[in-house]
């Protein structure tokens, strides 16, 4: 049993490996204070994230998911984020209508330097899910809390 | 119906220049049409064109590359046949494409409910008001209005907007503009934990048969499709709702900015799931943030395949 169980919820992050997983390292080397709710993937690009991604991870349990990758104009690639921003912009808009509030999922832009931004980041990040509280599970040992919501729709 | 003498004359005009015209004709009972391969002259006699015709036959003409292919269009069809040219999956010069001025298809889960079941239809007389079935020794009439797709009452491209040849009398496409997404805001009523449960009860009868990917004129992934696909492995073969739904946002979200709206995807299930829902709620937000509609100009760029440096309908977050 971990330590924090029952007070610290799953939050996925996908981090860019230019930009984003070097701020995270800056704040780490920087020793700033972060919640430890997060678990990182690293991926080569944000361009690199597929925003079914996210709902795969919500839907495997994540109660957060978090997408950070270099400011516009500043990708390893030139341009990754461009389309990053526009699919991510639509998956954010998606996720309600399957039943995930829209504050379970952000992306956001931090560059390797910011440390103290990473921090902010995901310090306010983790506060707005553990408001929400866990995100309804479909499998698992919690999903007979979903299948009463199911039974209450029925 | 008045233009398909008209059309039927058509096509055996460029028969001749064609390897296969494609339309609907009568199937096992009156209530229903199915795909028609009109390959010699004597097939064009059997072309019938009816609010039966509810088909989009736009799903063949990938598979039929290389071929010179006649097709005969809907409306909401033609713009499936411009989205794949606009993608370049079929070539302009091998097309051919018939229009007629659509008045709209049935939706044959809305006469079932009507009806009770349709097993033993003995004969279906349809005119511009009405449906007159004869079923179990009793005859009885729906009203048209009231049988029609949701797509078609709210239909905004009644005429082909691409065609090469057209037969009867255009009756007006309305364009852009006035876009009903009632479905999706009455939906957007729920909470957000009643729309979670909602899914889960919906698809919790879907069999994974994949009609809905099936019938998709733009699912053209055939053997590669993300569903069956075991590297990478994004469902599993359990059955589980959780598949079943993660199969429905990824057939979504790869629609997102192509999808038309023909709603073929939910015609063909079996089990009646609202599963267009999802693809309106996409090309809800697309038109919103980007302007665009899919199937209307095969010069344009989708939205996701190009970017803006500076996008004006996008405000990021502030930390």
């Amino acid at each position: 049993m971990p330590v924090l169980e029952g007070t610290e919820l799953r939050i996925v992050g996908f981090l860019c490996n230019w930009c984003s997983y070097g701020g995270a390292d800056t704040a780490g080397v920087g020793r700033f204070k972060q919640p430890t709710d997060l678990r990182i993937i690293r991926v080569p690009c944000s361009g690199r994230i597929d925003p079914l991604f996210i709902v795969k991870a919500m839907m495997n349990g994540a109660d957060g998911v978090l997408v950070s990758g270099c400011h516009p104009r500043d990708c390893h690639y030139s341009e990754g984020n461009f389309y990053a921003r526009r699919r991510l912009e639509i998956i954010e808009k998606f996720l309600p209508i399957l039943g995930y509030e829209p504050e379970r999922f952000a992306y956001t832009w931090v560059s390797a330097s910011e440390g103290q931004r990473w921090q902010e980041v995901v310090t306010s990040f983790t506060d707005q899910i553990h408001k929400l509280g866990p995100a309804p599970k479909i499998l698992g040992p919690q999903a007979s809390d979903t299948l009463s919501v199911m039974e209450a729709a029925l | 119906m008045k233009f398909q003498e008209e059309l039927k004359k058509c096509i055996s005009d460029v028969m001749p220049e064609l390897d296969v015209v494609i339309g609907w004709c009568a199937s096992f009972d009156p209530l229903h049409a199915t795909p028609h391969f009109m390959r010699r002259k004597e097939d064009i006699d059997k072309l019938e064109i009816s609010p039966l015709s509810v088909h989009n036959l736009a799903t063949y003409l990938p598979g039929l590359r290389g071929k010179k292919v006649g097709i005969v269009v809907k409306g909401c069809d033609s713009r499936s046949v411009v989205e794949l040219l606009q993608e370049n999956l079929i070539d302009r010069k091998d097309v051919t494409i018939f229009g007629f001025p659509c008045t709209g298809v049935v939706d044959q889960s809305k006469i079932k409910k009507a009806l009770g079941h349709t097993g033993n239809v003995e004969s279906c007389e349809m005119s511009d008001t009405a449906l007159v079935i004869k079923m179990d020794d009793k005859t009885q009439t729906l009203a048209m209005a009231e049988m029609l797709a949701d797509k078609c009452s709210s239909c905004r491209y009644p005429d082909a907007v691409i065609s090469d040849y057209f037969a009867g009398e255009k009756i007006g496409n309305k364009g852009e503009k006035d876009v009903d997404y009632a479905a999706v805001e009455a939906f957007e009523k729920l909470s957000v934990p009643e729309r979670f449960g909602y899914w889960l009860k919906e698809l919790d009868r879907c069999i994974r048969c994949y009609a809905c990917r099936n019938a998709c004129p733009l699912c053209v992934c055939r053997d590669h499709c993300a569903a069956e696909s075991r590297d990478p492995h994004w469902l599993s073969q359990e059955n589980n709702v959780r598949d079943k739904l993660m199969f429905q946002v990824i057939h979504a979200y790869h629609l997102a900015g192509r999808c038309t709206e023909c709603g073929e995807c939910q015609r063909a299930c079996p089990v009646d799931i609202p599963v267009l829902m999802f693809k309106q709620k996409m090309n809800q937000e697309i038109r919103e943030i980007f302007q665009y509609e899919a199937g209307v100009d095969p010069e344009a760029t989708p939205p996701l395949l190009s970017f803006k440096m500076e996008e004006e309908n996008i405000t990021e977050k502030v930390w």
